[in-house]
């Protein structure tokens, strides 16, 4: 099975780099951005379980290493096989 | 007293630190490489700077979990002096043992000079000496302190935060901050008083030859406050 994990800036934290892509596709005449959100993908190749035990599994992992609780939130989707 | 550096993969101000503890400072200091569990009757532990574990994922969050940060979790939690420069503080953030986040500066640049802060706490532990305003250099690119709206107040309602980044008259102000730090943060303490983390380097201004000697001032007072 496969587990895709998504983390990104919490709204409230400032986000210099996704203000310097708006910038910079601005500038390349894409109109209409009006906010970018940085974020970092993960995809984890798993051995197969139930579902709920990898979600289980998968929040820990997000609260103690891949996600920073201070700073960013997350979310996963997980795919069979 | 006896000094632990702590030697992460990518540490790379391991040597200035040990280089003033035991050649300025004229302590003793043991090397801690990363995967050992045992701090070698280290009285105060160094968290010193660098890019531990090229900065993958977070700044600090993979060193973390190093083997050694479990003794030294123990040694800052029995009231024992801790002191994360740089990379070192943004390691004590991720452990918790200081609260808040470091994250990239606002203007997305890697900002290495002198800088000036205010001494907003002094006679702290690692304030006992009579200077207001020192002047430290800085070499970070994810130097940005943020907190929640709770935990910001509870940093200032506490007298936690330490330095701030200020002008040469000591005045706080956005000019002066080069990363866009809330409260111009530029260095924090625990409640308990036993670990500061600041992003500026003592160790890199602790002797004439380096341009200034207002590092050693910390040094020293850690001196002071925890020997014996």
């Amino acid at each position: 099975m496969k587990a895709k994990v998504h983390v990104q800036l919490k709204r409230d934290v400032s986000d210099p780099r996704g203000f310097a892509i708006r910038g910079s596709l601005e500038s390349l005449a894409f109109q209409g951005v009006n906010k970018v959100h940085v974020g970092k993908y993960f995809v984890l190749d798993m051995d197969d379980m139930p579902e709920e035990k990898a979600r289980v599994m998968l929040k820990a992992m997000c609260e103690k290493l891949l996600a920073n609780p201070v700073i960013e939130s997350y979310d996963f989707t997980i795919e069979k096989d | 007293m006896k000094f632990g550096v702590v030697i992460f993969p990518g540490s790379n101000c391991d040597q200035d630190c040990i280089h003033v503890l035991r050649n300025v400072l004229r302590q003793e200091v043991e090397e801690l490489w990363h995967k050992e569990r045992n701090l070698c009757g280290s009285e105060c532990i160094v968290l010193p700077g660098g890019f531990s574990y090229g900065d993958y994922l977070r700044t600090g969050a993979i060193a973390r979990f190093s083997p050694i940060m479990d003794s030294v979790i123990a040694h800052a939690r029995s009231g024992r002096p801790v002191i994360g420069i740089c990379n070192g503080f943004q390691i004590l953030c991720e452990a918790g043992l200081l609260p808040g986040a470091l994250i990239r500066n606002r203007s997305l640049r890697f900002i290495c000079r002198p800088v000036t802060l205010k001494v907003a706490r002094q006679g702290t532990p690692f304030t006992r000496f009579p200077k207001g305003v020192v002047r430290i250099p800085i070499a970070h690119g994810e130097g940005n302190y943020f907190n929640h709206g709770d935990g910001l107040k509870d940093l200032r309602d506490k007298g936690l935060v330490v330095f701030q980044y200020a002008d040469n008259a000591g005045d706080i102000t956005d000019a002066a901050n080069p990363n866009g730090s809330l409260d111009n943060i530029a260095g924090i303490m625990n409640e308990a008083g036993n670990v500061l983390g600041m992003m500026p380097h003592p160790e890199r201004c602790s002797e004439p030859e380096m341009g200034g000697t207002d590092g050693r001032l910390i040094f020293e007072s850690i001196l002071t406050s925890f020997s014996g």
